[in-house]
């Protein structure tokens, strides 16, 4: 018999991959319409790290409201790598970004003075939320709004300081996108291949790598997440590839981290507990 | 022939008064086109996720067919021209994610139908239920040219709903509707390519032709995909807006197709003749899905 025959797995997956030109004219259409039409901001502040996620979050910032109203804000410490410094001027000089700088190193070291037996661990969380404050302090100088530029995965995880820079701002166009998706963003944007090539850090400790920190590539977590997210049980991702360890590994840190993706606890005792009873959008 | 104005419309939320100024000046823009029906998305009025919200946001059909009248005056529209438009909406003590269908400047103006959505989402990013009550009638209307009948978004994802409006004769469906854009994998989101396979197979099926009206605009990250469509009883898209952004779409609709269309798929009078033991079929269920 010479009658075709067609066969397939029919295994269904979630996929990573996403259509990058629709993606971007939909996250430009976004922050136009949270930072412009809702909250009548025409400035943006983009704290740029030398990262990806900041790097991408410039991108589309330009794109939306021009490069004039993009204000890149450089906040070094004095242990961080000068390549972080040299990206974030790279994607300046590319997009042509107004700038700030504000060295953050004598702020965290004078708090740090105070305090006895500071850790690597607490400063680097000191760097992160004083980056924070100089931002939200940033922009009521410029009558702006400082955006965020979590991804997805680092939420899911909880890899992140708590009220960061990167977390604690109004409007994030990346929260929704995992880091392998924002790698792919990037490369559609035409962000330096200097910064798509080295490996992401915090660069809060010298020599720090994300995938070490978290004993995982960025690539098999998010397919892991991406599955799990959607309902799909640990022997079917299994079948795609990924061990049992590896499948243990990404639930334990989604587990343990529901708390950070959510607003801070209030003790209930009335029928009209903000958030529990009373209940308006964030937008109303 | 019927000339129809689909408005792909992102409004402001909970803001009334700055969405009458938008109809205003897009009634200016539209009233010297001969256009003999305009739709609008659901909650059009206020936004769609509102949360307990809608009690401080709905009215009723008659204040919003006042208001349409008030926007038109204001617009210097004297041509008559019929209106469906989706809101939330207060009636007897209750609230509904509702939908319209009026008529403006003529001896017989009047709103000629409110349908309340029958099939309220309340899953992952929807929570309708919770907010507001469920319509329990589809129905079909009369129009000054000829049968209609209103969907709105969930409802039309059920497949007896349509089927059911075409059995009581309309031949226009109206569906306005507000469908969060998600799964950005393909050419459309996941859901606008859903919806652009709902309103083609709904056409096709029964022989009418399919309005499509979609919300826009961002609230709260949730960005509404618009892709408005008109899509005629053969199934084929005559005319579609773009996504995400606000747009018009100004087309004819010529009810003399579908006579053509049922002629060569006569599924509709197939599904006539089949009802009763579909019936009984549907009554064998007992409302459950079978373990």
């Amino acid at each position: 018999m010479s009658i075709p025959i067609l066969k397939t797995h029919g295994r269904p997956q979630k996929a990573l991959e996403l259509n990058l030109p629709l993606l971007t004219d939909f996250l430009v259409a976004f922050l136009q319409d949270e930072v412009t039409r809702r909250k009548g901001f025409k400035t943006v502040i983009v704290a740029l790290s030398g990262g990806v996620d900041s790097a991408v979050t410039a991108y589309l910032a330009a794109r939306a409201f021009g490069p004039e109203q993009v204000i890149a804000l450089k906040m070094p410490y004095k242990t961080s790598t000068p390549d972080s410094l040299a990206h974030a001027d790279l994607v300046i000089s590319r997009l042509g970004l107004r700038e700030d700088t504000v060295d953050i190193s004598d702020a965290v070291d004078g708090y740090a003075a105070l305090v006895p037996g500071m850790t690597h661990h607490r400063k680097g969380n000191v760097m992160a939320r004083m980056r924070m404050i100089v931002a939200f302090d940033k922009s009521e100088e410029y009558n702006a709004i400082s955006l965020g530029t979590g991804n997805k995965t680092e939420r899911m995880f909880g890899y992140y300081t708590w009220h960061d820079v990167a977390d604690a701002s109004p409007v994030n166009p990346l929260g929704d996108l995992f880091k392998t998706q924002v790698f792919a963003l990037a490369r559609y944007l035409g962000v330096p291949d200097e910064i798509l090539q080295k490996p992401p850090s915090a660069d809060l400790i010298p020599g720090q790598s994300d995938e070490d920190d978290l004993g995982i590539s960025y690539e098999r977590a998010d397919t892991i997440l991406i599955h799990h997210m959607a309902g799909y049980e640990d022997a079917y991702i299994e079948t795609l590839g990924f061990s049992h360890d590896e499948i243990a590994l990404v639930k334990r840190k989604v587990a343990r981290t529901h708390w950070k993706r959510k607003l801070p606890i209030n003790a209930v005792v009335s029928s009209t507990a903000i958030n529990e009873f009373y209940l308006r959008p964030v937008d109303y | 022939m019927i000339k129809h104005a689909l408005i792909q419309f992102k409004p402001y939320k909970a803001q009334l008064e700055k969405n009458k100024a938008q109809l205003i000046a897009l009634f200016k823009a539209l009233k010297d086109e001969g256009v003999d029906v305009i739709t609008l998305p659901e909650t059009c009025l206020s936004g769609y996720f509102l949360e307990a919200g809608v009690r401080e946001e709905a009215l009723s059909a008659t204040e919003v067919s006042v208001l349409l009248q008030d926007c038109l005056n204001a617009a210097s529209w004297t041509q008559p021209v019929d209106i469906c438009l989706g809101f939330y909406e207060r009636f007897n003590d209750d609230f509904f994610n509702s939908a319209l269908y009026a008529e403006f400047n003529t001896t017989q103006a009047g709103i000629k139908h409110v349908h309340r959505k029958v099939f309220l989402p309340t899953y992952g990013v929807f929570d309708e239920a919770r907010f507001v009550s469920r319509g329990k009638e589809l129905n079909a209307f009369h129009t000054r040219f000829g049968q209609a009948g209103i969907l709105i978004c969930e409802d039309a994802w059920h497949t007896s709903s349509a089927a059911i409006l075409a059995l009581k004769g309309a031949d226009i469906l109206y569906i306005p509707t507000a469908s969060p854009a998600r799964d950005l994998n393909s050419n459309a989101p996941g859901n606008a390519e859903r919806w652009r396979a709902t309103s083609v197979g709904i056409a096709a099926e029964h022989g009418v032709f399919v309005l499509t009206t979609c919300l826009v605009g961002f609230e709260g990250g949730k960005g509404f995909s618009g892709y408005s469509s008109i899509v005629d009883p053969y199934g084929s898209v005559i005319a579609e807006a773009p996504l995400f952004h606000e747009h018009v779409v100004i087309t004819d609709v010529h009810l003399e197709a579908i006579q053509v269309a049922r002629y060569e798929n006569p599924l509709l009078s197939d599904l006539q003749a089949n009802l009763a033991d579909l019936q009984q079929a549907f009554a064998e269920t007992n409302g459950r899905v079978k373990a």
